[in-house]
């Protein structure tokens, strides 16, 4: 392949210049016959393959096993609608969006304007905050599993430290959410705390020193400089939140399995445990497809119009 | 090379570089694969076993078969209960699938034989093999008149109690024979300020076990069969709903221990064998499995744990001898080598079986490896599977992977308080409704 792609820069005398767009392709030729095809087959088999086939699968009553045989049209997504467990999910994972958005964000961008600059310690306190990112979703689960255990849990020692009866937050299902959630900020935080940190990087230091010297204070400074330059990096931050929101699994299987009574299934928690736990593929893939038409929906809108110049 | 100044000389040796590297790495891919096909054939026994006295057994059994047949591999492989039933059905479709797995029977073992996934061994089931194993178990992976799998193990439910516990409450166990008595001993549990139940409602079936108990104490033995024909009103028929009244009498004591519905079924057996619940519902083998669970690792001393037969209901049509339990056996999956049947023989001989009763962990599916269990606890249980007028399978086995988690779920909420005996009924009708 590399010698066919040699042969024309041989032949390409002074006399005959290549037009720019022949250039280019001969120039990326062999860089694309021998990197493309990796990518695209891998791409292929593992991303658009499954997709179609979800497609496929979610019109059959399929228990995973063998070929689909029994087609039932609509049905599977007529079901979901009929499964309060579903909309409980739909609304835990609108919670864990606003929760990101009006929590989590302005968290992350207040500690991020405070370790940004270069003050002692500011390095340590970056890497402490960051330090949650770092630990796998189902190791932070386990762990938290533990803090919250109301027999030899950290709130078991807290409530007895205090001489209360221990709470048992993750059995309660009204409270079980609220657990989850915060776990959840204190996971992601910092992942977002350093998407701010390199956006405050890039702001030039010329500006705020110009600011200073025209009397604007701290405040001015974080509202005129900070914010409309760091906005690209917080319409990313959203945008990240939101996914991650949507797809949020691995955390919430060690912490609560969507229990107790269903109150904190997300969407891929349902799916998992409404579908693939109960050899309906079936009907997980039809949650899957619901799943995926939010997640484009909601990417491809938002690009439209929040990350238009970005 | 000079006379192209476009291309730096690094660039085509980087590539020619990659070529070659790309070249030798497909050569030793090759070549590793081709020794791979040439040596052995490997027999894959995927299980979920995590106790190491059975493991030991199991590796003897695999190290046995390997040295008197050249050339065979035995590999176990290990996944966890719950990742299992997650994974298995795509396990079975690729090629690398097991060649024997771990099996509750019932309807998850009949969807895999309908698609095919499964190869029978009744065939490769000399006389010699057949008749050493418990008729009832061997019965279990038996379907559309074929044998799909060697039964290794068996388990009854029974309550386990605390002795010292019952006796602070002034309960006795030994006496405990209906659903009265049961709620007698809860109240006066209480009253000691003792937590009388442990549950693990996080993982929904310890709960469900309870009021399918009581379905085959209210129903007898052909309720559950009943139901599935769809005779006699189904799921919605009165042994389901006497079972949930019953099941909701016993939850409005509130005998469960605190946080009991984000409990799993390990934490369940710890706080048993912490001394901190007086009763559970489990498996025979439970001694062994709260001394695991326990937080010390030893939790009760044998003499502090006794056990009793679920108790009767008042006007059911069950026997106090009807049993509910498990069988354990292992299937061959299709394309499993056709030394699987022979090693899975071995598996099953009456010396490993005596091995695996002598732990006092399983109840063996080999009734002439009983004379090796040792625990008086174990002893008690396989008694009472030897006198069983009927043994009954797991329900959320026996019904399948689909509805056995719906009656997982309803019955966890029908304990927490979310639905009625009514609903719970109605809503395991309709999930079996959409499965037909």
């Amino acid at each position: 392949m590399s010698g066919l792609a040699l042969a024309p820069d041989r032949a390409a005398g002074p006399g005959r210049r290549p037009s720019g767009f022949a250039r280019r392709v001969r120039d990326a030729g062999p860089v694309l016959v021998l990197f493309l095809p990796p990518a695209l087959v891998l791409f292929t088999a593992l991303v658009v393959v499954p997709i179609g086939e979800a497609g496929w699968y979610s019109f059959f009553d399929w228990s995973g096993y063998g070929v689909p045989t029994h087609f039932v049209g609509w049905r599977n997504f007529e079901l979901i609608s009929r499964y309060p467990a579903f909309r409980i999910a739909l609304g835990n994972n609108l919670l864990i969006i606003v929760v990101s958005l009006c929590v989590q964000l302005p968290m992350a961008l207040g500690l991020a304007t405070l370790v940004a600059s270069r003050i002692r310690g500011a390095l340590t306190f970056r890497m402490i905050f960051f330090l949650p990112y770092v630990l796998a979703d189902v190791a932070a689960g386990l762990i938290w599993r533990f803090m919250f255990d109301g027999d030899y849990g950290l709130a078991a020692g807290i409530a007895h430290a205090l001489g209360v009866a221990p709470p048992y937050v993750l059995a309660d299902p009204d409270w079980a959410i609220y657990a989850i959630l915060l776990v959840i900020v204190w996971k992601y935080f910092g992942f977002h705390m350093m998407l701010f940190i390199a956006g405050l990087q890039g702001i030039d230091a010329a500006l705020y020193d110009a600011a200073s010297i025209d009397g604007a204070n701290r405040r001015q400074r974080f509202r005129r400089i900070t914010l409309p330059l760091l906005a690209p990096t917080i319409r990313l931050s959203v945008f990240f939140s939101v996914i991650g929101s949507l797809q949020l699994f691995d955390m919430i299987m060690p912490l609560t399995k969507g229990g107790p009574a269903d109150s904190t299934q997300t969407l891929v928690t349902f799916l998992y445990s409404f579908g693939i736990m109960r050899m309906r593929v079936g009907f997980g893939s039809a949650v899957g497809v619901v799943l995926f038409a939010i997640c484009v929906i909601f990417a491809f809108s938002y690009k439209r119009l929040a990350m238009r110049d970005a | 090379m000079r006379g192209n100044p476009e291309r730096p000389a690094a660039a085509r040796i980087g590539r020619r570089g990659l070529l070659a590297a790309a070249g030798v790495g497909v050569l030793a891919v090759s070549a590793v694969r081709s020794r791979a096909f040439a040596a052995d054939t490997t027999i894959r026994w995927l299980h979920l076993e995590i106790n190491p006295k059975i493991l030991k057994i199991w590796n003897d059994a695999a190290a046995e078969y390997m040295s008197s047949h050249p050339g065979m591999q035995v590999k176990l492989q290990f996944l966890e209960n719950e990742a299992f039933k997650a994974k298995l059905p795509t396990l079975l479709q690729s090629p690398d699938a097991p060649s024997m797995f771990y099996s509750w029977g019932g309807g998850v073992m009949r969807a895999q034989a309908d698609t095919g996934a499964l190869r029978p061994i009744g065939a490769q089931m000399d006389k010699a093999w057949q008749s050493r194993l418990n008729p009832a178990a061997l019965e279990a992976f038996r379907y559309a008149d074929k044998i799909w799998g060697a039964p290794h193990q068996m388990a009854v439910m029974d309550i386990y109690y605390n002795k010292s516990m019952f006796q602070k409450a002034g309960v006795d166990g030994e006496k405990i024979k209906t659903w009265d008595d049961l709620l007698d001993a809860v109240t006066k549990l209480k009253a000691a300020g003792i937590t009388p139940i442990a549950v693990g409602g996080g993982d929904k079936w310890p709960i469900m076990h309870w009021w399918a108990y009581l379905v085959v104490r209210a129903g007898g033995k052909d309720a559950l069969a009943k139901a599935t024909a769809g005779k006699g009103g189904g799921f919605v028929s009165a042994a389901f709903i006497d079972a949930g009244r019953s099941m909701k009498q016993l939850a409005d004591l509130k005998p469960f221990q605190e946080g009991y519905l984000a409990a799993t079924f390990p934490s369940m057996l710890g706080q048993f064998g912490d001394g901190r619940a007086a009763m559970v519902l489990s498996f025979s083998g439970t001694y062994q499995r709260q001394a695991a669970a326990a937080a010390d690792g030893k939790g009760l001393a044998h003499d502090n744990v006794g056990l009793f037969a679920f108790p009767a209901v008042k006007g059911g049509k069950g026997q106090p001898t009807d049993t509910m339990g498990g069988i354990n056996g292992w299937l061959v999956s299709r394309n499993a080598p056709p030394q699987t049947t022979d090693f899975l023989n071995l598996v099953t001989d009456v010396k490993y079986q005596t091995q695996t009763a002598a732990t006092g962990i399983y109840l063996p599916a080999v009734p002439a490896a009983n004379d090796a269990i040792a625990d008086p606890l174990l002893k008690q249980a396989a008694d009472e599977l030897a006198r069983s007028t009927y043994h009954q399978n797991y329900f959320d086995q026996d019904l399948g992977p689909d509805v056995g988690r719906v009656v997982n779920d309803q019955t966890t909420a029908l304990v927490g308080g979310t639905a009625t005996p009514e609903q719970v009924a109605k809503q395991i009708q309709e999930a079996w409704d959409l499965n037909r």
